[in-house]
């Protein structure tokens, strides 16, 4: 099999499943026990949120509280946020490309009062940072922004756009002040992040993108920064989310963490060619082909394009036929009647979107499992060109 | 997702192409709503028979599938027959579709009747059971 799927998500790597297990078997004990077999697990916990703390650059490792997902750690973030401040202020500022985790839970906070503003992006997927200084209103609480596109790789302006933040929370009171929170999910353990040199108060990671486990995420939030109980239970991260931690989880993602930042510049430089390969080849072989997101400010992993007069979902079947695994903005695969949001606020009319395919490069991607999509993929285009009526008639019906 | 059958047909779709100087073609769908089926149909004027059958598609592998399975379905048959073939049979014909892919067959339904539609224009008839198409602009997901 050969996986280009790795934005949907990574296999856990070896060191991280030797790590977890050793939290599943050996030390098993509840973290909130007193006896010394279950201090040993504390600490274990402990060390990892260092580990997380460390690579993204936190002052302190109690500004990191575990999540079981990417998509908690965003809901968190934005619902803390947005009612800590109801009672004065009720406008949010987000992009109209980011993923469902933020949409829909701004969508959902429209509904009980909240006004957001969706910022059009460009034809790469990008905002600036004087359209988020320029959609800033005297009630703005917050700005969500993605660091990096989940389908289309463009890397955001975020420190720019944390700049102008700053700028503008200068002028205001303290109990005024506007929050930035980051959306780093496709970002944390791939590209750098720093959220002192970002500027950001709250930002989300999950550990499934960098070969942890599913089930485990992590949401920084500054000191300062009040943080509301999201989950009301037992005492655990410091009475904020009760329930007994995915101790093994959270063992596995420092360690992912930790082997991600060490190996960062290493595989960026790997996967940035390896992605350029694919981008030229697959451009040069197939007519009528285009890239999506930004040529250079892009994840190394991502490849995104549009095969003109074909549905994505038939280029996926064939792919997987041929032990390809990859994905597509198409409705087919989004489950829904539109193509992906993202292809369409980049412009891209809803007949063009239907036929993206998404191929993410990972850790153990080789130059041989791409020649093999670069040998299979033209005939396949090939083929569905040919059933596709759109095809012949190209001159006058899209 | 998909049964065997949908993946036979999508992978080795059975009538794909176009005829020269078909009797009559239908036209449903629109590439906005990511499916587009083209079905042509060579008919015999004397006897009402279907001879043969082909499709263009552009869409989902469900999409291709139920053209292709419907094009089999139709042909050797009469113009009457053709009119009985309904999403449901269609379906059935693939042992079933995921929920979502159900507007599929309701498509290969519509291309059906849209091609003996133009057949009863181009001739000048009128088919029993057969009404104008609706404008396919916004064809029905929620079936």
């Amino acid at each position: 099999m050969i996986y280009l799927d790795n934005a949907a998500t990574t296999q856990v790597r070896q060191e991280v499943l030797d790590a977890m297990i050793e939290y599943m078997r050996e030390n098993y004990a509840n973290p909130s026990s007193i006896y010394q077999n279950a201090s040993c697990v504390k600490v274990a916990m402990d060390v990892a949120r260092e580990k997380i703390a460390r690579a993204i650059n936190a002052d302190h490792s109690n500004e990191i509280f575990f999540t079981g997902s990417g998509t908690e750690a965003i809901n968190w973030a934005i619902k803390s946020i947005a009612y800590e401040l109801f009672e004065n202020r009720k406008h949010i500022i987000t992009t109209a490309i980011e993923h469902h985790a933020v949409l829909h839970t701004c969508k959902y906070l429209e509904t009980v009062g909240y006004d957001v503003t969706y910022l059009p992006v460009d034809e790469y997927g990008m905002v600036t940072a004087q359209q988020v200084a320029n959609a800033i209103r005297p009630d703005t609480i917050m700005v969500a922004v993605m660091m990096a596109n989940n389908e289309v790789g463009t890397i955001m302006p975020v420190a720019e756009i944390g700049q102008a933040i700053k700028k503008i929370n200068e002028t205001r009171n303290r109990e005024d002040r506007i929050y930035f929170f980051i959306d780093a999910i496709q970002a944390v353990g791939h590209i750098p992040v720093d959220v002192n040199e970002l500027g950001v108060d709250l930002l989300a990671i999950s550990g499934h993108k960098i070969y942890a486990a599913k089930g485990v995420g992590a949401l920084y939030v500054r000191r300062g920064v009040k943080l509301m109980p999201f989950i009301h239970g037992g005492g655990q991260e410091r009475g904020r989310r009760g329930g007994t931690e995915n101790v093994a989880g959270i063992v596995g993602m420092g360690v992912a963490i930790e082997l991600a930042i060490k190996e960062m510049q290493a595989e960026n430089e790997k996967q940035t060619a390896l992605r350029d390969y694919l981008i030229t080849q697959i451009l040069e072989k197939i007519p009528y082909s285009k890239l999506n997101g930004h040529p250079t400010k892009r994840l190394p992993s991502n490849v995104n394009i549009i095969f003109d007069y074909i549905e994505g979902e038939g280029i996926l079947l064939m792919l997987d036929f041929n032990g390809i695994c990859a994905s597509s903005g198409s409705a087919c695969t989004s489950g829904s009647l539109d193509p992906s949001h993202v292809l369409l606020a980049m412009g891209l009319p809803h007949e063009r979107a239907h036929g993206s395919l998404r191929l993410s490069i990972g850790k153990d991607t080789t130059k041989e499992d791409l020649d093999k999509v670069i040998d299979v993929l033209p005939k396949i285009i090939e083929r569905l060109r040919q059933i596709s009526p759109l095809w012949e008639e190209k001159e006058g019906a899209i | 997702m998909y049964t065997e059958k949908v993946m036979d047909y999508f992978m080795n779709p059975r009538n794909m192409g176009e005829i020269e100087d078909a009797s009559a073609v239908g036209l449903v769908g629109n590439a906005k709503c990511g499916d587009i089926m083209k079905m042509f149909l060579d008919i015999d004027d004397e006897t009402g028979i279907i001879r043969n059958a082909k499709f263009k598609t552009f869409g989902c592998g469900a999409a291709v599938a139920t053209s292709s399975i419907s094009t089999e379905m139709i042909i050797g048959k009469t113009i009457h027959e053709a009119l009985a073939v309904t999403n449901a049979s269609v379906t059935e014909a693939l042992d079933g579709l995921p929920p979502l892919k159900v507007h599929c067959s309701v498509l290969a339904e519509e291309a059906i009747r849209s091609a003996l539609w133009d057949y009863a224009q181009k001739k000048g008839i009128t088919i029993e059971g057969l009404e104008e198409p609706k404008t396919t602009d916004h064809h029905n997901h929620d079936v």
